[in-house]
């Protein structure tokens, strides 16, 4: 690929935007455009992942603008580039982008906004994941919180100012830890870059290098738990979660899809590149040190998150808290780090990477489903429904797909992260592990019983006018179950170009 | 003609592809030729039969097992999954019983389930549950079986809720795939346990040739995990509780699930972890008791049951419990063979039960009656099989019971004495409930089926049942009974025929025992010595000697058994009620099934866990966590006072402070940067 490839994808989103705001008025014509450039989007991105070089490994595909901020000292640069912990979640955010932009055709409110916001949020995750400047990453990190504030406060629904200005609050104070641990980080090394990896081709030398083994001023472990903060609040992990429910409860369809499907992966992305792939070699204080806060923090998360689920009757705040138990997964995978005996195997670090694509896409169908019922029926209370299957055999058979590989069905995506998950930390920490692998059980109780409660039971005379999903619903929903299916049966597709990326980062 | 490694993937791949056909085809595209999903299925199921008798016969010539190598699933640093094929004559057995009463089943499902409005869907689920079965019995690696094990579980989830308006049947289901993930997740554990000894290890082959590496307690503990999963599938104490209420799925469903899929799949896998047991310490003892108190446990809640399936459910328990019971007790060749008589025998009797069911419209024996005349190959039938169960020379049942009973008398601990003596008395209980359901069902006069357990419901003051068919007394079709009488056929002969005490002319002296055995590395950890060899496949039961004890006293107990039904229901000497009324706690207590439906859902299920611990948790998270957390958020974030703005509705002040609050801090750290 040529130099600035990366920054077309990325920016592509927020050129159609500008387009739309600059040229369009007619609100279908702006629905067809904007679907047309996340697909389009997603084209170029399955091409770019089907061009990564999995043998070559390393940063590829770099772009980079020197002297982006040139102030002497400081060396920010404007660096993207793409490996292998970055790609499949490239791959992710093209495919939801897409899928989000098809589960807001039925929106009628201020349609040329709503699609601005959506394809500027594309743009701001896409930048997360490939700004390899600590500086440029903390700024599309904090650009994502616009368009899902507008999105969450003018598109929701229920208490959804409040909820929004939740989601803000908590992710503006995980930013400010973050912002003052990169800034400790930055003055406390004495280094000149903010290079979040080493590109030897480019003669880049990243953070990670220059700050193995050396005195810092503030402690590494201080500067650890900052950065860490923000990932956590993030992903959500337990105790720092409540945002979530509340903002997944009033946010549209397609909002709670990006927001389940690919935000939160911003927070686990952070965790491996950055609390993970920088900390493993400073001095006085590694991640290993703290791999058992870790397992602990993901068991609790993963138990305590079923639990709660168990109890929701609103369809989406079930799939919110079921995020939290599954997000655990990923930090539970995460938390393998410490390895055994002075070897780490990488088993569940890459079943933690595979987790987040695989929650990604089996939490953005069971948004989505949900929002196809909630379409129809105007309620996601559990107790009014009921019944639905008769009357909507696609929607339900949608739900039960998504609803099966949530609970980890073997066949579909869901099973093979987890079992790389359990396989590669049972070793290490057995007990917690074992805890953690009865979220499984808790899981079929939450999942076969919401669905019993939903769309079983005796024929629901509420809704006979009303129709199944058509033809342009179900575009987005067999997409997802195609790619549920896909990394269930062939797991290579992805995990070969993950495990490139993630031998790199573990350094031990 | 030997079959290749593609062809036993084959096997597996033509069920799957014929679900995949009528859910992606049929379904939507076709739904007006449903009886093309019909023949679709049986054609796949007749193709996958001929393939298994094909890797029968490669077994055979090979005396033993067929490797085929392994190919590599999922590769990453430090984890690396293969799968493949495990072709050794347990395989070929399990195929052979799975695919043929599969496809008996199938063609009796052309009439049963005729003019059912989810017909396609029917095939569909048929379909994927016979390949995850298929898939199960011929996986290579534990994972790759594991995958299998958790398809089956949820295709039965799905068959048994395949009424799914009818609330108990959803709600059946639902039990189905829960009390078996409970054992599942021991199963889990067994498996990371298991690769944590050794990543090697989750390969099967390798593990009988490395199974002397593990120590006994890790293996013991592994073993157990592993059990614990087979306890849940094969419905054993204490993970039972689902399979009698399984009896919502459609008759041809339970058929399946009661004879050779789902409850079989757990014998199997102890059976495939066999070596694991034996090294493991008291691990074969926990299997034995549990198997011997299973099979009277079970076959006692039979003496009571009303609902012909439920007996039928009960009874299928049981002889699991014997299938266990001698597995632990090392009779590796006797679980084997009752497991192949069992699923001839028993997918007959269900499908029987479902013969009764089209004509009388109830399940409720208590309306039966009387059928012997309106339906007679039906009664011949069930009369065939229910011997055959009861254990009647010279069926088959007696054979392979007699094989279990013989080998438990052979071991002289004293757990070998209490597994005889559970088996006798299940042999007496099994005779005198299955004869019970001959007379109720069949004798005496005709007592109004589903008309008159609606009209006895609701002078009850309960509701009448919704889904019920009326009752129109007459024989089933023939579609219905050919394939039962090939299961009859094969519930009489397939005993003797198939491992004879002496040599006959069809099969030699010990023919299943010397097949079963073949794979020998099962049995013995090196197999340079030739003589110990032979000695540990003895061991396993190869080729035991008769034993006419047993086999009279077995048989005299069955006949009593029978004898004693007749009295009470057939001859009507000894009342039934009067003898439930001067034992009413016993009676009661089998008849509410020893209460573990309440313990389990009421107590634990509803009030400990939903109403204490979750209820609990929520109000924590409500009340603390999130109280706290908004305290935190507006303590850190720099916005708090946007929360009073916002409220008043000035959304877009707000998003403008946030763009404001990013660049001032893009802007402060450029000032501290430089």
């Amino acid at each position: 690929m040529f130099e600035g490839w990366l920054s077309i994808i990325v920016f592509l989103p927020a050129a159609a935007a500008l387009f739309i705001a600059l040229f369009l008025r007619n609100d279908s014509q702006i629905r067809w455009f904007a679907i047309g450039a996340t697909v389009l989007n997603l084209v170029l991105i399955v091409i770019t992942y089907a061009d990564f070089d999995r043998g070559a490994g390393g940063v590829q595909m770099v772009d980079r603008y020197q002297d982006w901020i040139p102030v002497d000292g400081l060396r920010a640069q404007y660096l993207l580039g793409m490996d292998g912990l970055s790609a499949p979640l490239v791959l992710l955010t093209g495919l939801l982008t897409a899928v989000a932009a098809f589960a807001s055709w039925r929106i009628t409110l201020r349609v040329r906004e709503y699609f601005i916001w959506l394809l500027v949020l594309e743009t701001s995750v896409l930048g997360v994941f490939l700004a390899l400047d600590f500086l440029l990453f903390f700024i599309f990190w904090e650009i994502e919180l616009i368009p899902m504030f507008m999105l969450i406060s003018v598109w929701g629904s229920g208490r959804n100012r409040y909820s929004a200005m939740k989601f803000v609050i908590f992710t503006l104070g995980g930013s400010a830890f973050m912002l003052i641990g990169i800034l400790s980080l930055f003055l406390s090394s004495g280094v000149d870059t903010f290079a979040m990896v080493s590109i030897p081709a480019e003669g880049i030398d990243g953070i990670p290098d220059l700050i193995a083994g050396k005195d810092l001023l503030i402690p590494a472990g201080v500067i650890w738990f900052l950065l860490f903060a923000a990932f956590a609040i993030k992903m959500p992990l337990w105790p720092v979660h409540s945002w979530l429910p509340d903002a997944h409860t009033d946010a549209p369809t397609a909002v709670s899809i990006m927001l389940a499907g690919v935000l939160l992966k911003m927070g686990g992305y952070g965790l491996i590149r950055i609390s993970v792939g920088m900390f493993q070699e400073t001095k006085g204080f590694q991640v290993q040190d703290v791999a058992w806060l870790l397992a602990t923090l993901a068991v609790v998360s993963i138990v305590y998150g079923a639990i709660v689920t168990l109890r929701q009757t609103d369809l989406k705040r079930l799939v919110a808290f079921s995020s939290v138990s599954h997000m655990g997964f990923v930090v539970l995978g995460v938390s393998s780090i410490v390895g055994v005996g002075g070897t780490v195997t990488q088993g569940g670090m890459n079943g933690a990477a595979l987790q987040m694509v695989t929650h990604g896409t089996i939490t953005g169908l069971l948004f989505l489903t949900v929002g196809l019922v909630y379409d129809r029926a105007h309620t996601r209370y559990i107790p009014d429904l009921g019944g639905l299957a008769l009357r909507w055999p696609l929607i339900t058979a949608s739900m039960v797909i998504a609803g099966l590989a949530s609970l980890g069905l073997p066949g579909l995506s869901g099973f093979v992260a987890e079992i790389s998950v359990f396989l590669g930390t049972y070793e290490v920490w057995p007990w917690l592990t074992a805890i953690g692998a009865f979220g499984v059980v808790l899981a079929a109780g939450y999942v076969l019983w919401m669905m019993q409660r939903t769309f079983f039971g005796p024929r629901n005379e509420r809704f006979q006018d009303i129709e199944d999903a058509n033809f342009v619903d179900m575009i987005p929903v067999a997409a997802l179950v195609i790619s549920i299916v896909a990394i269930g049966v062939f797991p290579k597709l992805v995990t070969e170009v993950f495990k490139v990326g993630i031998s790199e980062l573990v350094r031990i | 003609m030997n079959i290749s490694e593609f062809g036993v993937w084959l096997i597996i791949l033509i069920p799957l592809g014929s679900f995949i056909l009528n859910g992606l085809v049929i379904r939507p595209f076709l739904p007006r030729y449903e009886r093309l999903s019909g023949w679709l299925t049986i054609l796949a199921l007749a193709i996958a039969f001929g393939l298994s008798l094909m890797a029968y016969t490669t077994v055979n010539d090979a005396h033993g097992p067929v490797d085929f190598g392994t190919h590599e699933w999922l590769s990453v640093s430090g984890l690396t999954l293969s799968i493949g094929i495990l072709l050794d004559p347990l395989t070929a057995i399990m195929l052979i019983v799975v695919s043929g009463v599969s496809l008996m089943v199938q063609i009796y499902s052309q009439g049963y389930m005729k003019g059912d409005p989810s017909y396609i869907r029917y095939y569909a689920f048929m379909s994927l549950f016979t390949a995850s079965m298929l898939g199960l019995v011929t996986a290579r690696n534990i994972i790759q079986l594991f995958v299998f094990w958790e398809l089956v579980g949820v295709s039965s989830y799905l068959l048994i809720g395949f009424w799914f308006t009818k609330p108990s049947a959803a709600a059946a289901a639902k039990k189905a795939f829960i009390v078996t993930r409970f054992g599942d997740f021991g199963f889990l554990i067994a498996l990371l346990a298991l690769f944590a000894e050794g990543n090697e290890l989750l390969d099967i082959p390798t593990m009988y040739e490395q199974v002397g590496t593990i120590g006994a307690t890790a293996a013991g503990l592994i073993a157990l995990g592993i059990f614990a999963g087979a306890v849940g599938k094969s419905a054993q104490f204490p993970l039972h509780t689902w399979l009698p209420d399984a009896m919502e799925g459609p008759t041809p469903v339970s058929a399946l699930i009661h004879s050779a899929t789902m409850v079989t799949a757990g014998v199997f896998l102890v059976a495939r972890m066999f070596p694991l047991f034996e090294a493991g310490e008291y691990t074969m003892e926990v299997v034995a008791l549990v198997g011997a108190f299973t099979a009277v446990f079970a076959a006692s809640m039979g003496l009571v049951a009303h609902d012909i399936k439920r007996v039928l459910a009960y009874s299928t328990v049981s002889q699991l419990g014997y299938m266990m019971l001698i597995l632990g007790l090392g009779g590796y060749v006797a679980a084997i063979f009752h497991l192949f008589t069992h699923a001839f025998f028993k997918a007959l009797l269900f499908l029987g039960s479902g013969s009764v069911n089209h004509a009388t419209g109830t399940f409720d024996m208590r309306y039966m009656g009387g059928l012997r005349v309106v339906m007679p190959w039906t009664f011949t039938l069930m009369v065939i099989g229910s011997l055959s169960l009861a254990g009647i020379f010279p069926l088959a049942g007696f054979w392979s019971k007699d094989e279990i009973l013989a080998h438990a008398a052979e071991v002289d601990s004293n757990i070998g004495w209490i597994a005889l003596a559970a088996g006798v008395i299940a042999a007496f209980m099994t005779a005198f409930y299955m004869f019970r359901v001959i007379w109720m069902t069949f004798g005496g006069e005709y007592r109004g089926g589903s008309e008159a357990e609606a009209a006895a419901i609701v002078a009850d003051g309960g509701e009448a049942p919704e889904v019920h068919g009326h009752p129109h007394l007459g024989e089933s079709p023939w579609v219905m009974l050919a394939p039962m009488v090939i299961l009859a056929v094969l519930a009489v002969g397939a005993g003797f025929l198939a491992n004879p005490p002496v040599d006959i002319g069809v099969s030699d002296k010990h023919e299943f025992g010397h097949f079963a055995t073949g794979n020998e590395i099962v049995f013995i950890d090196e197999l340079a010595d030739e003589d110990k060899v032979h000695e540990a496949i003895e061991h396993a039961g190869a080729a035991p000697e008769f034993n006419w004890n047993v086999a009279v006293a077995s048989s005299a107990v069955a006949l009593i058994g029978i004898y004693l039904a007749y009295l009470m229901y057939g001859s009507k000497k000894v009342s039934p009620e009067s003898m439930a009324n001067r034992a009413r706690p016993v009676y009661t207590l089998l008849y509410r099934k020893y209460f573990m439906d309440e313990l389990y859902e009421d107590w634990i299920v509803k009030r400990f866990f939903y109403g204490g611990v979750v209820r609990a948790a929520d109000w924590f998270d409500r009340n603390v966590i999130d109280a706290v957390n908004v305290k935190l958020g507006l303590w850190t974030g720099q916005v708090g006072k946007g929360l009073g703005q916002v409220q008043n509705g000035q959304t877009q002040v707000a998003g403008l402070a946030i763009s404001v609050g990013v660049v001032a801090s893009i802007a402060a750290f450029l000032v501290w940067g430089s």
